[in-house]
């Protein structure tokens, strides 16, 4: 179910006085955050934003498009190394069956 | 017969199912179109006369939208999420399940036939 209209967006409040802050005197800076959870506006665009991924902040750079999704949507927490025998051991070995 | 959007029509069906052929157009939109250009649901596609024809496709192309138009959309809206670099995009990038469904097992449909890999047949209770 999605958030109710009333309340509008959900931004961190800290997050959002420090974007008005950048705006106002028309700076840019990076902007370090835990708030992944908080939604993207169209106040943001143009900044770049560091959103911390559980490990180290990821900078994202915000473009109109991101407007309405959620800053953590662009700081993957997993990273999938590959397996240890996906491409090479296929070919080289094929192990009879057990 | 009855040409519309591009697609060919089943003559002898039912024209409330003949529309469900357009891709886009499913029970609930081919009812409420039929309902829209005031035809009876009932008649054959073969049976429509022209005016007919040219009424539902009157109403599909001003109300809704079918076929190629849909489908670049929806192309689109995926590219959009692949660009933006976006964790639904990048999912659809390595075609995996978007939705967060598990992918220890099953998700075949998104993952394709099973690729199987070397030096990994420790459990032979399963297979």
């Amino acid at each position: 179910m999605p958030r109710s209209v009333k309340k509008g967006p959900f931004i961190d409040y800290k997050l959002a006085q420090k974007i008005n802050k950048l705006n106002e005197t028309n700076q840019k800076k990076i902007i370090k955050t835990w708030s992944r959870s908080s939604t993207v506006i169209p106040d943001f665009v143009g900044h770049t934003i560091a959103v911390h991924n559980g490990n180290k902040m990821i900078p994202v750079y915000i473009t109109e498009n991101m407007v309405g999704h959620k800053l953590g949507e662009f700081a993957p927490t997993r990273i999938f190394r590959a397996h240890s025998g996906t491409k090479s051991e296929k070919t080289t070995t094929p192990t009879p069956e057990a | 017969m009855a040409r519309i959007a591009g697609v060919d029509l089943p003559k002898n069906k039912k024209v409330l199912f003949g529309l469900q052929y357009l891709f886009g157009v499913g029970s609930y939109t081919a009812n409420t179109v039929l309902e829209k250009a005031k035809v009876n649901p009932d008649k054959k596609v073969g049976d429509l006369t022209e005016e007919e024809v040219a009424e539902i496709r009157a109403v599909l192309q001003s109300d809704y939208k079918v076929e190629g138009a849909l489908r670049s959309e929806i192309q689109q809206n995926i590219k959009r999420l692949m660009d933006i670099g976006s964790y639904r995009g990048i999912r659809h990038r390595k075609s995996l399940p978007v939705r967060g469904q598990r992918t220890r097992t099953n998700s075949r449909t998104r993952k394709g036939k099973r690729k199987t890999v070397a030096g990994k047949k420790k459990v032979p209770t399963k297979k």
